[in-house]
């Protein structure tokens, strides 16, 4: 028999339990958003490829044409589209995470669950888009005849640095919205110049040896390298420091994510 | 009996507190660009700033030294006026916000159902909300499967299951959204005026299953404002009036206790006439105050007034209401009688003779308007409630329906029936008939 005990100033100790007993509700409020997604659209889950397509073609004319930025050897287009394939999933996991609680503002102040699970829902939901776009990276990696390197063995953890990311800066989002609804503002702003700051269009090697560290503390750069390092190898070299950087970076964010979530959750129904 | 083997209470709360701070976002937004702005701009006018916002903060008790204990199987009503505590505590029970102070134990699977239809998403279809507001309330997948075609047969909705909600009528959407939530047979059942939604006929069959859950043995706590409702589903009632405990116990008690505290009239001024109102009494034939009056006695209204200005020819009106609305007025504005003037303390009353009502409840409202006519000085204010109790038999009423015309008519003056074959009948709520 399960039973609750609340007592004024102490934490849950039941919390992570109760995450386990929800654990249907991940899978629940995923479905839910990606069925809406593309109800009463004409071309549907399409949308998912034409995307991305669309992206890549923008940025590899601009980048690759235009700006006749150094590609190393490899298709422009499979340059960009392995850089936007972490990103895209970055950004569209911050932004929907972050947006997760205010959206779903009458849940959260009449129904009692975990609401991390709202938040980390969304990054699930990023998730099934980015497999959608890698798919069309397979795809167009068959079209170029293009082999990946045995690094591509160490693809799993770079997925789960960008995991770990957008799920703590997912999180830091979403309760920090619930307060300040200036982040609704702040949020499409880091994206937007997120796109040019991290090296999605470009490979991180144009820029100057001397600033490359400083270059590093965007935590995408070391994760956008890796997924590079691993998918196309040759000369997408990884930058160890950087990527050292990245990974402290996104072990401070996610930790720290998860602990101001825990303690401003227990107000989240008073404040939203 | 060994001790492990007696029941524990379903649920035991206490001390428990809720805390809210209000006044603040008011004055000062508590916006980013707001801190930020500030605090570059003067940092020392910024602090200050926030100090001063932290003084002009105002301490909201909503909920303050509760503690109840409720045992498995009971059904325990919730009532009180709006912002008494209720919606409070039953936040704090399912856990959608913390306590500021006590503590509370709830033993088994918790459900609430705060609101008709959350979670619910208006692009989904009928079937695909059930599924997902069943797991949002925290039933499985397998325990929603299961209960699938109960759901929809209890809503009635069948033909419309692949419709998305946003194109069902509001009843459809309602009924759908109970449906779910009456079907997760929780152990603890926590229910928060759902039934002040939908017709009468819904409404019924909400009562209908809640009143099945109670009889499984589960422990219900239901809030509501339907008093009838309350009466018919629990056996048990909590009173709450600011923040607190007023009341407990046996429901008829209670709920008694809760009309009376809806019309008790404390003293008070009334706009800047310098008019205060001391006291209201209702009293009986023999001059004692009561609340219960028998159809026939007379009811004597008395005001007590301490006018601080001396008032000039004032109009005062009363008003008897019953449940469908008003039953017989005392007018100065209809009959022309009026004070000369209020000065200081001072009394007036009203005496209604033999009042020919049907057992039911009633209110006083009193109403005063200055010398002109028009302006208000009192506005129809409840002053007063009483009951009118009698076995209509004793007053000659042989009728087989009396319950249910009672609840419809309140008033009935005397009348004379011609039947047919000539012979006549007098009816009156005069006074009892002498019994030969």
């Amino acid at each position: 028999m399960s039973e609750i005990y609340i007592e004024a100033g102490h934490t849950e100790g039941q919390y992570w339990r109760d995450l386990w007993n929800y654990r249907e509700l991940f899978y629940f409020l995923s479905w839910r958003d990606l069925l809406v997604r593309y109800k009463q659209t004409v071309v549907g889950v399409s949308w998912s490829f034409i995307r991305p397509l669309l992206t890549m073609l923008v940025l590899t004319v601009v980048f690759g044409k235009l700006g006749k930025m150094p590609s190393g050897g490899t298709p422009y287009p499979l340059l960009v589209l392995c850089g936007m394939l972490p990103w895209n999933f970055f950004s569209l996991a911050i932004s929907d995470s972050g947006n997760s609680l205010v959206m779903n503002s009458s849940l959260v102040s009449k129904i009692y669950f975990p609401r991390l699970i709202m938040a980390v829902s969304s990054v699930i939901v990023s998730f099934v888009d980015f497999a959608i776009s890698a798919l069309f990276m397979v795809g167009l990696m068959i079209w170029y005849r293009f082999a990946p390197p045995m690094s591509v063995l160490t693809l799993p953890f770079f997925i789960l640095l960008a995991i770990a990311a957008s799920v703590g800066i997912g999180l830091w989002i979403a309760a920090l919205m619930v307060k300040y609804r200036d982040f609704r503002f702040i949020v499409p702003f880091i994206v937007q110049f997120g796109l040019y700051l991290s090296p999605v269009g470009f490979q991180s090697g144009v820029v100057p040896e001397r600033f490359r560290l400083l270059y590093s503390l965007n935590p995408m750069v070391g994760i956008i390298d890796g997924f590079r390092w691993s998918l196309l190898g040759g000369q997408n070299r990884i930058y160890l420091p950087s990527l050292g950087i990245s990974v402290l970076e996104i072990a401070v964010i996610l930790i720290s994510g998860v602990l101001y979530f825990r303690r401003t959750e227990r107000t989240f129904a008073d404040v939203i | 009996m060994l001790i492990k083997d007696m029941p524990q209470p379903a649920i035991v709360v206490e001390d428990l507190g809720k805390r809210y701070v209000i006044g603040r976002q008011k004055q000062a937004p508590d916006g980013m660009r707001h801190i930020i702005e500030g605090a570059l701009r003067s940092p020392v006018a910024w602090l200050k700033s926030r100090r001063d916002a932290r003084r002009r903060e105002v301490d909201f008790w909503a909920l303050r030294n509760v503690s109840l204990t409720v045992q498995q199987g009971e059904v325990v009503g919730i009532i009180g006026r709006n912002g008494a505590g209720k919606s409070t505590l039953l936040k704090l029970l399912s856990r959608i916000t913390v306590p500021t102070e006590g503590r509370f134990r709830i033993e088994g699977r918790t459900s609430s159902l705060l609101e008709v239809g959350t979670g619910f998403h208006q692009e989904l279809t009928g079937r695909e909300n059930i599924f997902l507001n069943g797991a949002i309330l925290g039933m499985t997948r397998s325990e929603i499967t299961k209960k699938f075609d109960q759901i929809v047969e209890f809503s009635e909705i069948e033909e419309f299951l692949d419709t998305p909600v946003k194109r069902y009528s509001s009843g459809m959407y309602i009924r759908l959204a109970f449906a779910v939530a009456a079907h997760l047979e929780p152990e603890v059942l926590i229910v928060d005026e759902v039934l002040a939604v939908g017709d009468a006929a819904f409404q019924k069959k909400c009562l209908g299953k809640m009143e099945n859950l109670a009889r499984g043995g589960r422990t219900v706590l239901f809030v509501s404002h339907n008093m009838e409702a309350v009466r018919m589903l629990c056996q048990r009632a909590i009173l709450f009036d600011g923040g607190r405990i007023r009341a407990d116990g046996d429901v008829e008690n209670v709920v008694e206790d809760y009309f009376s505290r809806l019309s008790t009239f404390s003293a008070r001024q009334f706009g800047n006439s310098g008019l205060v109102i001391e006291k209201v009494a209702l009293k009986n034939d023999a001059g004692q105050e009561t609340r219960q009056f028998c159809p026939g006695e007379d009811l004597i209204v008395e005001i007590q007034f301490d006018a601080q200005k001396i008032l000039e020819k004032p109009y005062f009106i009363l008003v008897v209401q019953g449940k469908r609305g008003n039953c017989f007025t005392a007018n100065m504005q209809l009959d022309g009688h009026r004070p000369e003037f209020l000065n200081g303390k001072g009394r007036i009353s009203c005496r209604f003779k033999s009042i020919p009502l049907l057992p039911q409840r009633f209110t006083v409202q009193l109403a005063m308007k200055a010398s002109n006519g028009k302006d208000v000085l009192v506005d129809y204010e409840n002053v007063g409630s009483f009951t009118v109790t009698a076995d209509l038999a004793d007053y000659g009423f042989r009728g087989e329906f009396q319950t249910r015309i009672s609840e419809a008519t309140s008033v009935v003056v005397p009348y004379e029936w011609q039947l047919p074959d000539g012979s006549s009948a007098i009816v009156s709520l005069g006074a009892p008939v002498p019994t030969v």
